[in-house]
């Protein structure tokens, strides 16, 4: 060890280093305890939300039910995801209940009342948001009106293109045996696909781990040792290992799921590994910097708003052939602060340049979580509008007691 | 007196001639001239509304002059936004050091110019490169990888200056950089000018503190009401000349005073 030429970047005595799997463990105590929770304080709320329930009910946590709750989880979700991406700059939209409500009434009467191609209706969808999202975008950008003013319109006015859309049929049922409603209700993942994608899901990730381990190394870097990424890697085939195991117990992992756990991942890729990432995080954080820092601030913000009109028109698609349905209250009710509750509760904070995209996973399952346990009590709705509520009110004073004792400890 | 007739080994960088600038009625800068030459400190000084902000503002291409010259390299040409004035070379380092908090340093240090590797961020090419620059400096900087928030406020000021070098510019522009630091701090960010001039920049500094633009700088250049009003090498100058050269002291109620005394005496 003493041989060992010191790391370019331990070379400060002021560094502590910790070194070995107990030097990991230790680092994480001393990240917690200075304010950088990451996603402890939702997992611990969802193990607590868990065991409450399933304590009330002991069928809450039957593979029947966590199927049930993966495949309401979808939709909301795919929507949520987007909202992460506003809120990193800093921003909101409120509009992605009504965007979601449009998408969903562009597919039925598209696809069943004019009989449209569904490629087709689909991409007419899914251009509406695109649409709704650059008119967001250049509102913002061209007279700098908050966007919390914008989107307020734009949810009214949305909700009036929505009921224009449908016309005097308030209410249009998709075909069961169509292959939208077969993707939003019957398609799972046949057991052995579900177990290839989890072993390439910890492969890809213990493959990039070592990589990344070796080029640092070769750079004179301190690197993670091998024993931490096996032990990670390890972990993480546990995890993803039992859960897809579980429900394969009873219908499995729901193609709808699995779409939003994929776009999940990808938006993760571009914002922690691209230049457009990183340029969302530093707009965030300091528009001017940014600015001054030769980023397109303009185009960073009209790229989120389109992005976050899209993944809620594709939400509302998969909403809808969930629903095998579209009517006038789609993507109305609780949609709307659903996904926005999600991405706070995941995680991501209100106050612009902090979070990630799993946030939008994490956040989903605890409200959803909520939802399903108290339906399985036949509770009354407003139980479930109180309890969301409290839920939400808490992750946002974590977020802002997490951002103090970050300032406190250094770690902003 | 004259400093460019004095012979120089050093090529000169940037040149202005005659620069003015209008903000409506109020003239902030009526024909002022600077040279920059290359490893070579100059230090702008002058009171507030002396015309040092705006004429830093012209170099890096908010504002665009209103009449005069600018020549870079000998070549006239015209700055007409914050991008020409880098593709130029010639980087600036605001008095508000312009760094997202929550971002870490290396990803201060590359933001806008990231490098990348199959289209991916190359994170482990731009942390080497970061070590290897923060060490030429010899910034203290205890970790590269935490954000930029919990740096004290000389660490801040020297990430914002080692992140203007990575664009490997001619010129550095360092406005009021000490304007806020203890004095420690104070010191590091003298060294680190210190260090710029030795890699042969030009670099420009703004600041109202003499002690600090005496310790570092090879010329002042003085502005009053947006006009020169001295030219010094800090060699054959002392403090009271300059504060006289800032204050307009010729023209100030002592020296009024003294001059009608000399009066009714003779």
């Amino acid at each position: 060890m003493t041989d060992a030429p010191v790391k370019l970047d331990q070379q400060d005595e002021r560094v502590v280093r910790y070194t070995g799997v107990r030097g990991a463990a230790r680092d994480f105590v001393q990240r917690v305890r200075g304010g950088d929770l990451g996603s402890l304080p939702v997992i611990l709320g969802l193990v607590v939300i868990w065991a409450v329930f399933q304590i009330l009910n002991p069928n809450f946590l039957s593979s029947t039910n966590l199927v049930n709750l993966t495949m309401q989880s979808a939709a909301v979700g795919t929507i949520s995801i987007g909202i992460v991406l506003v809120l990193l700059l800093g921003e909101i939209d409120l509009s992605v209940g009504s965007v979601s409500g449009l998408s969903s009434a562009i597919l039925a009467v598209g696809f069943v009342q004019l009989g449209f191609p569904l490629p087709l209706v689909l991409l007419a969808s899914l251009v509406a948001g695109v649409l709704a999202g650059l008119a967001f975008g250049f509102l913002r950008t061209l007279f700098g009106v908050p966007s919390f003013v914008i989107t307020l319109g734009g949810l009214l006015g949305i909700l009036g293109l929505q009921l224009f859309v449908l016309g005097k049929t308030k209410s249009i049922n998709i075909p069961f045996d169509s292959i939208i409603v077969q993707f939003g209700q019957q398609w799972f993942l046949p057991a052995w696909s579900s177990y290839t994608l989890v072993a390439i899901a910890v492969l890809v990730f213990a493959w990039n781990s070592l990589a990344l381990s070796r080029r640092r190394e070769a750079a004179g870097l301190s690197a993670l040792p091998v024993s931490i990424i096996a032990i990670r890697s390890g972990g993480l085939l546990v995890f993803l290992g039992v859960a897809t195991w579980y429900l394969n117990l009873s219908r499995g992992v729901g193609a709808p799921f699995a779409l939003f756990l994929l776009l999940v991942v990808i938006m993760h890729f571009f914002l922690t590994r691209t230049r457009w990432g990183r340029s969302v995080f530093a707009v965030g954080g300091n528009v001017e910097a940014a600015r001054r820092a030769g980023i397109r601030v303009n185009r960073v913000y009209i790229s989120v708003f389109v992005l976050c009109s899209l993944f809620a028109a594709l939400g509302g698609l998969m909403a809808a052939a969930r629903a095998a349905s579209a009517n006038s209250s789609s993507g109305g009710g609780d949609t709307n602060l659903n996904a926005i509750a999600a991405a706070v509760i995941g995680g991501t904070s209100l106050f612009g340049g902090r979070g990630s995209a799993f946030s939008a996973v994490l956040g989903i399952v605890v409200i959803m979580s909520i939802n399903s346990g108290l339906a399985l009590l036949f509770l009354e709705s407003y139980v479930q509008y109180i309890v969301t509520g409290a839920v939400l009110l808490l992750a946002v004073v974590i977020d802002s007691l997490s951002r103090r004792s970050r300032a406190a400890a250094g770690r902003a | 007196m004259n400093t460019t007739t004095k012979s120089r080994t050093a090529e000169q960088l940037l040149s202005l001639r005659g620069i003015t600038k209008r903000f409506g009625a109020v003239r902030a800068l009526s024909g002022v001239d600077l040279d920059v030459y290359a490893g070579e400190v100059v230090a702008i000084v002058g009171d507030n509304g002396a015309g040092k902000s705006t004429l830093v503002k012209i170099l890096a291409g908010v504002h665009p002059q209103d009449g005069g010259t600018i020549s870079f390299g000998g070549v006239p040409t015209s700055i007409p936004s914050p991008t020409d004035s880098r593709d130029l070379g010639i980087a600036t380092v605001y008095q508000d050091l312009s760094l997202c908090d929550n971002l870490d340093v290396v990803s201060n240090l590359w933001l806008g110019r990231e490098l990348r590797k199959g289209g991916a961020l190359d994170e482990v090419e731009m942390e080497q490169r970061s070590w290897t620059l923060l060490r030429e400096l010899s910034a203290r900087i205890p970790s590269v990888r935490i954000p930029v928030a919990s740096l004290s406020g000389g660490q801040r000021q020297t990430v914002a200056i080692a992140r203007s070098l990575i664009g490997e510019p001619s010129v550095v522009i360092l406005d009021e950089p000490t304007a806020a630091l203890g004095v420690a701090q104070t010191a590091e960010v003298l060294n680190l000018i210190e260090r710029l001039r030795e890699r042969g920049l030009g670099v420009i500094l703004i600041s109202h503190n003499i002690a600090d633009v005496q310790a570092v700088a090879d010329r002042i250049v003085v502005l009053r009401l947006g006009r020169n009003n001295g030219d010094f090498r800090v060699a054959d100058v002392t403090s009271e000349m300059i504060i006289a050269a800032i204050t307009g002291a010729s023209d100030n109620s002592v020296s009024r005073r003294a001059a009608l005394q000399e009066e009714s005496d003779s």
